[in-house]
């Protein structure tokens, strides 16, 4: 890879974002610069509202910045063509999103190989047997989503993002839509994936226990990243989350 | 990927079901049409086969011009004494000559002739039962005699007649009593639809048929070592002027033409509402696909965040469309047996059988109908699929994702405009172009319609907010907060309602359309008759339009009562070089019939004589005629009638009552072989009166396939026949109505499904099931109404310009049969509401607000 074993494999460059224009508009970004490590967790931490989302959307590609740059190992994407950012989703980027979108009428073995289909490529058997261990859904593989709890079908969104083992996953609230416990199951399994495969992963979350399970913590306030912590505890992120609220 | 969307259609079979039954319908209608219009076309060909299979050549009387079939003119029999003469010929092994009648009207126990429609009583000569010739197969009894006759098994099976008891025949004359001696079929054991058959010994038929020492046909067979040509040749050198001789084949062919002919008007006329059908449903299809993928926007953008390009959510959606128009019209095709039989059951109770002889199934109807069905699919589908390829990836995370606007969006109300303005060009140089012919002329109407139809219905979204609002009105009112809600849901998606509103504007606008021709010939027809025929009654065929023999006026002639009789006859004949209809009129016509003279007066009438005519003005114009113009007038013999103009008139608005020539018919009868009435009209002592109306029955007694009836009956009676053909066009048209409410079903379906949570909301704040049946219940009838004013509204304009282009019709509106749609489209929205209703009134609360 272009960034070398250890180099950003995201990279953003004085990113803003305005939404609507004129007197109603917001600027939900307002200069944006980072860098993400491989093989690492970041979480995105940040009260409703400071444009975590946003950001994160920026960074995969699914929106564009008003201004800035961003690239994924290494190719700029913000003036990408739909077909060339199409290309670069097949290989690079993996999505966890909050209210799990699985496809209904697919299984859940269907919608985890689904990406493999899209791309018409073919995923190593050894792999790929590990990787529905790991997500432990044991016999629910061939079930409908709508038979799976909201716990099973996060599983099977992560187990989904990660099967074409993309250079980066990123997830929007994993867990914002599950009860605590099914929380820390969620969590442990995207530090399990994190740990076990070097898979670098962006967290965007605003619950501190999701935080603490993470590398480096980035805190964003009104569209600016005004903290960057390395791993913490839970109470550490607290405390630094009250500060921010605080100040 | 293919197997993505696959699933999805299995994952929504109900909302797949619903929107495959569009194509469905009007698959089976294209299907449908080939296989009975094959079946018939078969089962004809085999009885002209069949009629010929000994013949190796045929003679017959040659007309000097073609004549048109089912006209009633036939070529005229030749002398009998040619058979001699073809006997002597060299090659010829066996010949018969024959006579035939295609009215023949056998008379039930009831005293009523038994006459199916318009399907002919054939009546045949019998030279030999034996002989290779004859096409009838004797099924019990023996052949005729001299005053005997064998009738079809299955008339004798309908009217109960045994073997040895007699039975009333008429053909020229009065009825004659004749004893029936044998049931026969065609040998073809075909079933001959409405026809009947009556076969007598041949001085019998000639006699019965007024063919005294004259033959219709001579059937050869060649002897062994002649060649069909050699024959040909040698018979052609032998036979004399007005006689022609062709192969058995070649009659056979010739028999057919008619018939084809008709078959191949009967395939595209179907054909044109199996395309109407498909059209309504390309809407239905189009508008099902379109809320399908808005409602799966966000499975669109998933897929997008998961790698798939937007070719890839093109080509899912185009395999679902593949897929469904593949089932759709594979069951179509199946539907279409059965419908072919409906059809065949349908022209029968109009009282139009056809023969059938098993239905048949062409590769070639396979082909079509698969081919248009998916083809019709694929396309239906296009828009909405090149729409959902513009799904963005983040409508994946966003809440209420919708489908992007299409980029032509701005351009929809003008381009909506420019199209209907574009269809009314194209409609109006159809009809008011120089010089089109009539292909060209329809061609033009129909795309006139199509660009119409789709113009107003890309207009009908910036129509639903008024129109649901208007209509909407009385079910605000009478339906409290349901119908006020239900009013508000029609107008919140306007280009969806107006979608499917669409579907069942363009049925209305066609049944309309119709009505309003109808209305426009009905009430012009009337007021011709009613200026034209002054007599107290009339006669004509039982079924008001077959010719009658002439001896049933002369019968009436001597009713007590009766102050003057005329009839009128029809036949063709060459004028100016065109082969035309020309009329005979009695001398005593004047009395009976008043035309309104540019020259010479109802004097004209008994004056015509022997060379005298008349002719209208319009043709008397393009030919130059005045008083004293010679007119040639050339009769099926060849001979040619040199006639003089005695008078012009000018016709009513609904149509000159007369062929282009009119002659006396002193000089008809004589140049022309079995003439027959067409109508007899009759003045009576003391006007219309019970007297009266007994005498002309009791004088009519001798020829039940005869009728008398009132003034105001005779006209009834000649818009009734009218009335029969409005209504096949109506059971046509209601098979595009069904479809569209197909579609309002689908949407509804659709649309419930997309508001679980909301009605979820309502169910849980208090609103009972009936409120929500009833919410549904007005927005169909809403959604529908919207499409039942443009329609209607749009079927009134269309009708009043084909009339503005027809000089004999005169516009009126069908005001009752315009209510009447109006509540029909009340029903049909309260029909299609039924189900989607009971879906939403039995959704869960609770489950509702959990549906995610
Ligand atoms: N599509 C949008 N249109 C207009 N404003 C938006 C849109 N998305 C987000 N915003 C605004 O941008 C800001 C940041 O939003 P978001 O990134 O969703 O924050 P977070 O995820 O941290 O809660 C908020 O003020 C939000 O209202
Ligand atoms: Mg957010």
């Amino acid at each position: 890879m272009e960034n070398g074993s250890t180099g950003a494999v995201v990279q953003a460059d004085d990113v803003t974002r305005r939404y609507g224009e004129g007197d109603t508009a917001v600027e939900a970004l307002r200069g944006v610069s980072l860098e993400i490590a491989r093989g690492q967790l970041t979480a995105v931490m940040g009260p409703s509202g400071s444009g975590k989302s946003t950001l994160m959307h920026i960074l995969a590609g699914l929106d564009k910045p008003t201004s800035g740059s961003v690239s994924i190992a290494g190719t700029e994407i913000t003036r990408l063509k739909d077909s060339d950012l199409t290309k670069l989703r097949r290989t690079h980027i993996g999505f966890v999103f909050q209210f799990f979108n699985l496809l209904p009428m697919l299984t859940a073995e269907e919608n985890i190989v689904l990406p493999l289909g899209i791309a018409g490529t073919k995923v190593e058997p050894g792999f790929f047997k590990d990787l529905i261990g790991k997500v432990g859904l044991g016999d629910r593989l061939t079930h409908r989503p709508a038979e799976l709890s909201g716990g099973q079908q996060q599983r099977v969104a992560i187990a989904r993002a990660l099967v074409s083992q993309p250079t980066v996953m990123f997830a929007d609230e994993p867990t914002g839509n599950l009860d605590s416990q099914t929380s820390s199951e969620i969590l442990a399994l995207m530090r399990d994936s994190v740990d076990a495969y070097g898979q670098t992963t962006v967290m965007v979350t605003h619950d501190a226990q999701a935080a603490a399970i993470a590398d480096r913590i980035l805190f964003l306030g009104d569209g600016l990243i005004v903290r960057d912590l390395p791993r913490s505890s839970q109470a550490d992120v607290l405390v630094a989350m009250n500060e921010l609220t605080a100040a | 990927m293919t197997k993505f969307a696959l699933k999805g259609l299995l994952g929504r079979k109900l909302r797949t079901a619903l929107t495959a039954l569009a194509i469905v319908l009007g698959v089976a209608m294209i299907s449908g049409t080939y296989v009975l219009t094959d079946s018939i076309d078969s089962a004809f060909d085999t009885i002209f086969t069949e009629v010929r299979r000994g013949s190796s050549a045929v003679v017959s009387g040659k007309a000097a011009f073609d004549l048109s079939e089912g006209s009633g003119t036939s070529a005229p029999a030749f002398d009998a004494r040619v058979l001699e003469t073809v006997r002597e010929v060299d090659g010829v092994a066996l010949a018969e000559g024959s006579v035939d009648s295609e009215s023949t009207t056998l008379i039930g126990r009831d005293g009523k002739a038994v006459v199916n429609g318009g399907a002919p009583n054939l009546g045949f000569a019998i030279a030999n039962g034996e002989s290779a010739f004859n096409p009838l197969a004797l099924e019990q009894g023996r052949w005729p005699g001299p005053d005997e006759v064998v009738i079809d098994t299955g008339t004798a099976e309908d009217e109960g007649f045994e073997i040895g008891e007699t039975i009333g025949v008429q053909a020229e004359g009065a009825v004659e009593r004749l004893k029936v001696v044998g049931f026969v079929r065609l040998d073809a054991s075909i079933s001959i639809g409405g026809a009947t058959l009556a076969g007598f010994d041949l001085p019998t038929a000639q006699r019965l048929f007024e063919k005294e020492g004259r033959l219709d046909e001579i059937a050869v067979a060649a002897s062994a070592g002649t060649t069909d040509a050699e024959l040909i040749r040698n018979l052609e050198a032998a036979l004399p002027e007005g006689t022609q001789v062709q192969t058995g084949q070649a009659q056979a062919a010739d028999d057919a033409a008619g018939t084809n002919e008709f078959i191949t008007f009967l395939q595209s006329f179907l054909l044109a509402f199996a395309g109407i059908a498909l059209f309504v449903g390309s809407f239905v299809i189009a508008n099902s696909l379109s809320i399908t993928i808005a409602q799966r926007a966000r499975e669109f953008a998933t897929v997008r965040t998961l790698g798939g390009s937007r070719r890839q959510i093109l080509v899912s959606i185009v395999v679902e469309a593949l897929a469904v128009g593949v089932a759709a019209s594979l069951i179509g095709l199946f539907l279409g047996l059965g419908l072919a039989k409906a059809l065949f059951w349908l022209f029968d109770a109009v009282g139009f059988t056809l023969p059938n002889s098993g239905l048949l199934f062409e590769t070639r109807t396979i082909v079509v109908s698969l081919l248009v069905g998916i083809v019709v699919t694929l396309l239906a589908s296009l828009r909405p699929a090149i729409r959902a390829t513009r799904v963005p990836p983040i409508a994946a995370v966003r809440e209420g994702a919708t489908l992007p606007e299409s980029r032509f969006a701005r351009f929809r109300t003008a381009g909506s405009l420019a199209l209907t303005a574009l269809g009314f060009a194209a409609l109006g140089y159809g009809l008011f172009g120089d010089g089109l012919g009539t292909t060209q002329l329809l061609i033009w109407l129909g795309l006139g319609a199509l660009l119409i139809f789709v113009g107003v219905a890309l207009f009908a979204a910036r129509l639903v907010r008024p129109l649901a609002a208007a209509l909407g009105a009385p079910a605000a009112r009478i339906g409290g907060a349901a119908g006020t809600l239900a009013r508000d849901n029609a107008r919140r998606n306007p280009q969806r309602t107006a979608s499917t509103a669409a579907a069942l504007m363009i049925g209305l606008a066609l049944v309309t359309l119709v009505a309003t021709l109808a209305a426009g010939i009905t009430s012009t027809f009337r007021g011709a008759v009613d200026d034209v025929f002054t007599s107290d009654y009339a006669i004509t065929a039982q079924n008001n339009f077959s010719p009658i023999p002439i001896e049933a006026a002369e019968a009436a002639a001597g009713a007590p009562g009766v102050e003057a009789i005329a009839s009128t006859r029809t036949g063709e004949a060459r004028v100016f070089d065109t082969t035309e209809f020309v009329t005979a009129v009695e001398p005593d016509s004047g009395e009976v019939i008043t035309l309104e003279w540019k020259e010479g007066s109802q004097a004209v009438f008994r004056e015509l004589g022997d060379d005298g005519a008349f002719v209208d003005d319009d043709y008397a114009e393009s030919h130059d005629l005045s008083i004293g113009s010679p007119v040639t007038v050339i009769v099926p013999s060849g001979k040619r009638l040199r006639l003089t103009v005695q008078g012009i008139f000018d016709p009513p608005t609904g149509g000159s009552p007369f062929g282009r020539v009119t002659f006396s018919s002193e000089t008809f009868d004589r140049e022309y072989q079995s003439p027959r009435n067409l109508y007899t009209f009759i003045q009576t002592r003391g006007d219309i009166t019970d007297a009266n109306t007994e005498a002309l029955e009791g004088a009519l007694a001798d020829f039940p396939n005869a009728k008398s009836q009132t003034r105001d009956e005779f006209v009834d009676n000649q818009i009734a026949a009218l009335n029969q053909v409005l209504n096949i066009l109506y059971v046509l048209l209601a098979l595009s109505v069904i479809v569209s409410l197909f579609g309002i079903v689908n949407t509804l379906v659709l649309t419930v499904f997309e508001r679980t949570r909301e009605l979820g909301m309502l169910r849980a704040i208090g609103m009972t099931r009936r409120q929500v049946r009833r919410m549904i219940r007005h927005e169909s009838v809403i959604t529908a109404l919207i499409g039942g004013v443009l329609g209607i509204i749009l079927g009134v304009v269309l009708g009043a310009l084909l009339i503005a282009r027809v000089d004999f019709i005169e516009f009126s509106l069908p005001t009752t049969q315009l209510v009447v749609f109006a509540i029909l489209t009340v029903v049909v929205g309260i029909l299609a509401a039924i189900f989607p209703a009971r879906r939403a009134a039995k959704l869960d609360p609770l489950k509702a607000l959990q549906y995610e």
